[in-house]
């Protein structure tokens, strides 16, 4: 049943493709794409592994039809930064440790953008609100929280520079 | 997890939206956030042969006061409504129910008509609305129709729309002098569904005797429960200590929780009964405010 003929730009680059009414937008991402930093964990909108960037805002992909993001732009976590160079929150997760086995480290990334673009500066309990749908079962979030804390102070840094 | 076959649509204006569905019947469902549809899809427990996508109609997403209503339209997402500065400072009850529902991502996607129009009593708006009484607005095959939110809800999933019709826009009373309201969840985990949740909206005069109060149930009924015999028995008083303590009583015996993984029958009045007492006098503050 239903094909339909979806275009958007992923990562800054524009990408068409036929895909069935069904086709969940995570799936379209890792097996059309084969961009597979976006993760599968629950799939069912709660631990949102598969957070990817939708028009500015952070989405569930797994709860997201990749035929309604026609016309999208997308940001995966292979797109927050240039090819071998890293993001300010991808060096603080290095920095402070804010991963153990890194499987929600794509989506904690992409939420933490998100988070930081409405509230550049949030305080602790912001944080854990605003990564509160996105589940780490290894590191008990403390060095998450500090990534996100380094991440914006340096943002607040290279603004400041920049003015 | 993948849903079972379907149809996409896309309506770009409620018009061709109403058109679709009337031609398609009643196997045709409106996608709007899809953040309750569509993960009812994954676990086969819905199968729609038709999805409408309303999501892309321009025009439905606003929040005003207009002459003596609070109107947000229905697909206004639970984001937008967060960091409305007017819900801010005039609503605080909404801002109390949307930080605890589902988590930011969620909220980006998730629109204020569908987690009414879902008819789900686990959802958090629906209470929300019956103590603000409101009024949804919906368009369909027949054209547009107001419906009060007593009316609405009908049964487990259940509303008043009929297949064709589209939740367009929630009209609430303005927020008056002197008012106030509230709303709690006990939830297992961030972003859960309720446990159980009160939701309470209080009006007084200037001598602080009750005008009007509305308190609304989450998740403790099949369907969004409004407590009548609690209202009664504030209305035209003044809210004392004694009057909360009785209406919290009221609220732990007329709800109608089942026991299931979130709690026993008895745990969840007994949490009703708190809870309804902490939103009274929540409410009541903010009125005196």
């Amino acid at each position: 049943m239903g094909k339909h003929n979806i275009t958007m730009t992923i990562n800054g680059e524009s990408v068409s493709a036929e895909v069935d009414s069904r086709l969940l937008l995570v799936h379209f991402i890792r097996e059309n794409l084969d961009l597979t930093g976006t993760h599968i964990g629950c799939d069912t909108s709660n631990c949102g592994a598969c957070t990817i960037m939708l028009d500015g805002k952070s989405v569930k992909s797994c709860t997201y039809l990749a035929v309604r993001a026609d016309g999208a732009e997308i940001t995966t976590i292979e797109g927050v930064a240039a090819e071998g160079t890293n993001s300010h929150l991808q060096q603080a997760f290095h920095d402070q440790h804010g991963l153990h086995c890194g499987f929600c480290t794509p989506g904690m990334i992409i939420r933490s953008m998100d988070l930081l673009k409405n509230n550049p500066n949030p305080t602790e309990e912001e944080i854990r609100w605003g990564i509160s749908g996105n589940l780490c079962r290894c590191t008990g979030y403390n060095n998450i929280v500090k990534s996100v804390q380094q991440a914006a102070t340096e943002m607040a840094k290279e603004k400041e520079a920049s003015v | 997890m993948i849903p079972a076959n379907f149809n996409y649509h896309k309506a770009t204006s409620l018009k061709e939206a109403i058109a679709l569905s009337s031609e398609l019947g009643e196997e045709a469902k409106y996608m709007s956030g899809g953040h309750s549809l569509l993960p009812m899809m994954k676990l086969r427990f819905a199968t729609p042969e038709h999805i409408i996508d309303i999501s892309k109609i321009e025009g439905l997403s606003y929040i005003k006061e207009d002459g003596d209503m609070l109107k947000i339209g229905a697909l206004t997402t639970q984001t937008e409504m967060e960091h409305n500065t007017l819900l801010k400072e005039k609503y605080p009850m909404m801002g109390d129910a949307i930080w605890l529902t589902a988590d930011p991502s969620v909220r980006n996607v998730g629109t204020i008509g569908g987690n009414i129009a879902h008819g789900d009593a686990a959802n958090d708006q629906p209470a929300l609305m019956l103590a603000m009484r409101a009024t949804v607005v919906a368009e369909g095959a027949d054209g547009t129709k107001s419906i009060p939110i007593d009316e609405f809800f009908h049964g487990f999933y259940m509303t008043a729309l009929e297949p064709s019709d589209i939740l367009t826009e929630i009209q609430i009373p303005k927020a008056k002098k002197n008012s106030g309201g509230a709303y709690h969840k006990v939830e297992r985990k961030v972003g859960d569904y309720a446990t159980a949740g009160v939701a309470v909206h209080v009006e007084l005069d200037d001598n602080g005797i009750c005008q009007q109060v509305g308190i609304g149930l989450t998740n403790v009924s099949a369907v969004p429960m409004r407590l009548e015999r609690g209202e009664e028995v504030l209305r035209g008083q003044k809210i004392t200590d004694e009057l909360i303590e009785q209406v919290g009583q009221i609220a732990s015996e007329d709800c109608e929780p089942e026991s299931d993984l979130r709690g026993s029958e008895a745990y969840k009045r007994s949490i009703v009964n708190t809870i309804t007492k902490r939103m009274l006098n929540k409410a009541l503050e903010r009125a005196r405010q």
